[in-house]
């Protein structure tokens, strides 16, 4: 196919361009196989607008006698209004938009014709390989082991290749509980605790089914975490209920009398359509400005995005207790194992681990514990607050994971390496990007892709300096601690940086960061000044008294 | 003094506590626990005291704090918890103003320096400052005595076309004797700020010379002729009072003013919202949307949204169209207060400057006769007066410094600190509700002032990211008033909740950096001199040197002294980054126990780092 025949008008001129805060331009507007593209042409400050078709979740169209007005709402929750002139022309414009922006085949995206202009230092795709993850863990212990069972995808299709499994399970085994998991997600290592050696471990649902099926090796498996003597914790993230109705459908929940040593504990955490109406209601509400105090709070009340949020992180930190101060080892799971129970587990690593709180281990939690785990990110980010198609499988989870992480940025602001731009960052690669990282729904489809090869890693471009340096925190000091962040309702904040973002104008923030950041670095020279003169006094000294000696 | 006394934490679910031993004195309740570490309340900040009933452990007391803060004491003996309810009971509550803490707190000051304290805010300097007396604002001395109205101050500014009898007149048609005078004047706009309370118009009165004194408010202005009244008040309570022979100006009589209702409530909406604010947000274990809903059910936000909103339509008025504004409430001592400062605020740089502060609060609050002793309950009295008028001053304020972060010198502890001082009655300052009853007191001979000693301790009150050249003067801030922006001020109302807080504060360690970088800037100076002095000696030895013959030094004595230098330069910025929540003692991560599932048997409570079997 080609991108011509959906472009019926490449070029419209006397375009007007409205966006909030700013004046109204006038320029040219071009169509691209996946940009739009809007120019000011002005010679003294020429503005130029770069907007991606698959960052367009919806667009609208309103015609006043010949002038056609388009609304277009983004993924990354920015809407912009275009005034063309002609109604022909605008309504070409605006069927070949919602054509582009609502291409089928993955192939036909961005990422796959996307040439870098920057030079290449690390390839993303080889910087968070399993292998290197396996050889950390084996530096403290020795009781796991990396299988490749899982090789061509041929047991569990939403897995990676390799997989860290206890050291006493043979493939045999792992087999045979991956028939008696959902979607034959078995239970698998997700993060060691090295202060104690405890484990978190997260896998789907057991398929118990109504006449309570047990399966041996799934019972092995998880004891062979567990310390001698030693109790663990389930953490199932759905209510007691939910589980109870999913034995009817073959699922189920593990049974106290098959594991003994473990306890369960339900923590509901809601998922799919629940989700992406709360995130659809939360958006509606920060867009009206007209809201009264009254009516903000109860949408913003209704629209639950901030119960979300405190059920997850108080998950979350469940989890982590277990782990911490328990002291013992847990298994998280929910239904597929591949939404709630990631955000579970990679939370509780930010909460547990100061790796996961640099710019590099956060990298890697998302490359292990979403994009390797499976989480399917084409399916649940294909569209975002303005979407009307109302998909099941669509759903902010891992927009809800990145607000979770700012709350507790915000709560301890110098632990993390990296500041609230990053997370930002990674929403909108999340939603719309030029780099294949977050294509596909697990690493079978991305392998069958051949995204490594075709595309260009996310991590290649972040992972340079002059990239990195817009997203270090200078109030950074590493924190070898464990961080327990508040869940108090009074705690918890609207994430503003995303939700108010095109709604209020941010100079004054802005500036006050930036003079924020001027007194950190102007600190670090005169420090780096004092101790310059201390040292040369003190040779000086040094001298003298040699002299003295002399 | 009771020994073995365990102080609960108020939002945390387990039993946890610190036991330490409970003190009272003539002044202060004292709790000093089991690591010396100590707590102080102030009898005067004592809201209510309750008596819950017998536990095992002992008898729970709570106390709730004018502060907002709460302490949760569980007492041994019932016996000593009756006593102590009862001595507290009568502690905090006084009668007469000779028996506030501040006739008897002495902050070892000497007499010239409590003299001096009390000049430090001189309101004849500040409308000076303004621009007044000039050609068409003058100083009245019709007040000097309180002749005319008695919750003024002596001193007045009103146009100089106004005479005594149009004076005398209008304070007679205005409910108190509160007739029109100056409250702010704008230099370059040559507009006016005024503020009196409600005419007693009833349905038709009218009264000639309050006529006159408007329009003598609006010809002192030469470069607009008509001029805004602003009632503060909603139009359905501005009309029930023309039952009463009060009301609203009509405009048919004045001429040339535009009148306009603004609708903030009245002191007992404001109470009962705070109240419920208050409970709201002392629920233990409260979900989101409890907190959400109770938020909005209390509207306090929505209150303090209305105060922005009002002020903001009074700037509007003088900035964008040059008008003099009016602004009234009922008796124009709370509401018009609020407005009138906060208008100030947005107007004039200078009252964003920790001096400028002080000055509007005396200008606006105390010298105008807000009734800070009946609004504070600092005595025992009516508690319908009592209302939290001031609070949302400092809170709308505060949203302001939240909106511009480099617009205002002080910071928000200077606001806490202030709210605390209302209510503490340590100093003379807020006492009284008039300036007449101020001089009745002696307050001057027998109190001290607050601003100097706050002034003293001002780098605590610094906001580092402050920017003079920000808002030059008179450029005025227009505050952005979308519901969004307005946000539960949490550092005021759990103050004492350290573990609501965040474990690190970013503004607490900005502020030690800029402090510390003033701190190396000296050092370089310091080590650069003498580096220049050395070099000055090191020259005479070489020359010296030069002359005798030179022996090769030997390098390994070279390195050790440079080294040990650089190491304990920066104390201060450690010092902020302890993180309190990560010690083994801490009570936040009980907050994530609390809904373990509980419908079935054989599933796990952890309580408190215990597991226990609930079957």
């Amino acid at each position: 196919m080609e991108f011509a025949e959906l472009i019926k008008t490449p070029r419209a001129d006397n375009v007007v361009l409205h966006r909030p805060f700013y004046l109204a331009v006038e320029g040219t507007l071009c169509l691209t196989g996946h940009h739009l593209i809007f120019s000011s042409r002005r010679q003294d400050n020429a503005e130029e607008l770069w907007l991606l078709h698959s960052n367009i979740d919806s667009i609208e169209k309103r015609f006043v006698g010949s002038l056609g007005t388009i609304i277009i709402k983004c993924k990354d929750l920015r809407i912009i209004q275009l005034d063309i002139p002609g109604m022909e022309e605008c309504l070409n414009i605006a069927s070949s938009i919602e054509a582009l922006s609502t291409l089928d085949s993955v192939t036909l995206m961005y990422p796959f014709f996307y040439r870098p202009m920057f030079e290449i230092i690390e390839d993303g795709w080889r910087s968070f390989l399993p292998d290197q993850e396996f050889e950390l863990l084996t530096s403290v212990t020795d009781e796991w082991r990396l299988s490749c069972i899982n090789k061509e995808f041929s047991v569990c299709p939403s897995y990676p290749p390799v997989v860290i499994v206890p050291k006493s399970i043979d493939d045999e085994a792992l087999r045979k509980v991956a028939m008696f998991r959902h979607g034959s997600r078995f239970p698998v290592l997700s993060y060691y605790h090295k202060k104690n050696g405890m484990v978190m471990m997260r896998s789907s649902q057991p398929l118990t089914g109504t006449n309570g099926r047990r399966c041996k090796e799934d019972e092995k498996l998880i004891n062979a975490t567990l310390r001698p003597g030693k109790r663990g914790y389930i953490i199932d993230t759905r209510s007691l209920n939910v589980a109870q109705q999913a034995r009817a459908k073959g699922g189920g929940f593990e049974q106290e009398a098959h594991y003994p040593q473990w306890r369960r504990i339900h923590k509901c955490i809601e998922r799919f359509n629940i989700l992406q109406e709360s995130l659809i209601k939360l958006v509606e509400a920060c867009n009206d400005q007209s809201h009264n105090m009254d009516r903000w709070l109860s949408k913003l009340e209704a629209s639950n995005w901030l119960t979300h949020i405190k059920e997850i992180l108080t998950a979350a930190c469940l989890a982590a207790q277990c782990i911490d101060r328990e002291g013992a080892s847990v298994l998280v799971h929910g239904t597929e194992g591949t939404d709630s129970t990631l955000q579970v587990t990679s939370l509780a690593q930010i909460i547990l681990d100061p790796r996961c709180r640099t710019i590099r281990g956060f990298e890697s939690l998302v490359v292990r514990e979403w994009l390797q785990a499976g989480h399917p990110f084409q399916q649940r980010c294909a569209q975002s607050a303005y979407s009307n198609s109302k998909q099941k499988w669509e759903a902010p989870v891992f927009l809800l994971f990145l607000d979770c992480v700012w709350q507790i940025l915000r709560q301890f602001p110098c632990s993390f390496e990296f500041n609230e731009q990053f997370l930002i960052m990674l929403f909108e690669h999340a939603y719309a990007s030029q780099f294949g990282t977050f294509l596909g729904n697990n690493e079978n489809e991305r392998s069958k892709l051949k995204l490594p090869q075709k595309t260009m890693s996310l991590w290649s471009w972040v992972n340079r300096s002059e990239e990195l340096s817009k997203f270090q925190n200078p109030l950074f000091e590493a924190n070898s601690l464990v961080i327990w962040p508040s869940v108090a309702p009074q705690s918890l904040q609207l994430w503003e940086g995303v939700f108010l973002r095109w709604n209020r104008p941010s100079k004054f923030l802005d500036e006050a960061h930036e003079e924020m950041f001027n007194i950190i670095k102007y600190n670090k020279e005169l420090q780096a000044k004092v101790n310059a003169l201390r040292r040369q006094l003190a040779e000086m000294e040094t001298d003298d008294r040699m002299q003295e000696n002399l | 003094q009771v020994e073995q006394v365990k102080l609960l934490d108020r939002f945390s679910t387990s039993n946890k506590s610190l036991t330490g031993t409970l003190y009272l004195t003539a002044t202060h309740l004292l709790f000093i626990d089991s690591s010396q570490r100590e707590t102080w309340i102030l009898h005067h900040h004592i809201a209510a005291v309750e008596k819950l009933p017998l536990t095992t452990s002992g008898c729970p007391l709570v106390i709730q704090c004018k502060n907002f803060r709460i302490v949760h004491f569980v007492i041994p003996r019932e016996r000593d918890c009756h006593d102590i309810y009862n001595s507290l009971l009568q502690l905090s509550r006084t009668a007469k103003y000779e028996e506030l803490y501040a006739f008897s707190y002495n902050p070892k000051q000497n007499e010239s320096e409590r003299v001096k304290g009390w000049q430090l805010i001189d309101l004849a300097e500040e409308y000076k400052r303004m621009g007044v007396p000039n050609a068409n604002w003058q100083l009245s001395d019709a007040n000097r005595d309180y002749k005319i109205c008695e919750t003024y101050p002596r001193e007045l500014y009103v146009p100089r076309t106004a005479s005594k009898p149009i004076i005398v007149g209008s304070s007679k048609f205005r409910s108190k004797g509160r007739f029109p005078v100056l409250s702010y004047y704008h230099k370059n706009k040559e507009a006016a700020i005024c503020r009196c309370s409600q005419p007693l118009s009833g349905f038709s009165a009218r009264c000639l010379e309050d006529e006159h004194m408007l329009q003598a408010i609006s010809k002192a202005n030469p470069s607009n002729r008509y001029m805004y009244v602003m009632d503060t008040r909603p139009k359905l309570n501005a009309m029930a009072n023309r039952a009463a022979g009060k009301g609203y100006e009509n405009e048919d009589n004045y001429s040339n003013i535009r009148f306009q209702f603004v609708g903030i409530e009245n002191i007992h909406v404001m109470r009962s919202s705070l109240q419920k604010l208050l409970e709201v947000s002392g629920t233990k274990g409260l979900s989101v949307n409890d907190f959400l809903s109770g938020l909005e059910n209390s509207g306090w936000l929505r209150h303090i949204k209305a105060v922005l909103d009002a002020a903001v339509f009074l700037v509007k008025a003088i900035a964008v169209e040059s008008a003099s504004v009016l602004v009234h409430c009922s008796d124009g001592w709370d509401r018009t207060s609020q407005v009138c400062s906060l208008g100030a605020l947005l107007l004039d740089s200078y009252y964003r400057t920790i001096k400028g502060f002080m000055v509007l609060i005396e200008k606006d609050w105390i010298s105008f006769g807000h009734k800070f002793s009946d609004r504070y309950c600092q005595l025992d009295g009516d508690p319908k007066e009592v209302s939290p008028v001031f609070t949302q001053f400092l809170e709308s304020v505060w949203n302001l410094t939240e909106q511009f972060p480099q617009a205002f010198e002080y910071n928000e502890a200077f606001l806490l600190q202030i709210h605390e001082h209302v209510h503490s009655c340590q100093f003379g300052n807020f006492l009284g509700n008039c300036q007449k009853e101020r001089e009745e007191l002696r307050l001057k001979e027998k109190t001290y002032s607050l601003w100097p000693v706050l002034l003293d301790e001002q780098k605590k009150y610094k906001n580092p990211l402050y920017n003079p050249d920000f808002s030059p003067e008179l450029t005025l801030l227009e505050p952005n008033t979308v519901s969004f922006n307005f946000k539960f001020w949490r550092n005021m109302y759990h103050q004492f909740d350290r573990s609501m807080h965040p474990r690190q504060s970013v503004f607490n360690l900005i502020m030690n950096m800029s402090e510390q970088n003033k701190q190396l800037e000296e050092d370089i100076k310091e080590l650069e001199a003498k580096i220049k002095r050395r070099n000055g000696q090191s020259d005479a030895v070489l020359m010296k040197e030069c002359q005798q013959s030179t022996h090769p030094a030997p390098t390994a004595l070279k390195i050790p002294p440079c080294f040990k230098k650089e190491q304990p330069l920066i104390p201060v910025a450690d010092a902020v980054r302890t993180i309190e929540g990560s010690n083994t003692a801490d009570n936040r991560y009980s907050e994530f126990v609390e809904e373990f599932s509980k419908a079935e048997p054989a599933v796990v409570s952890l309580e408190y780092g215990v597991a226990r079997m609930t079957c």
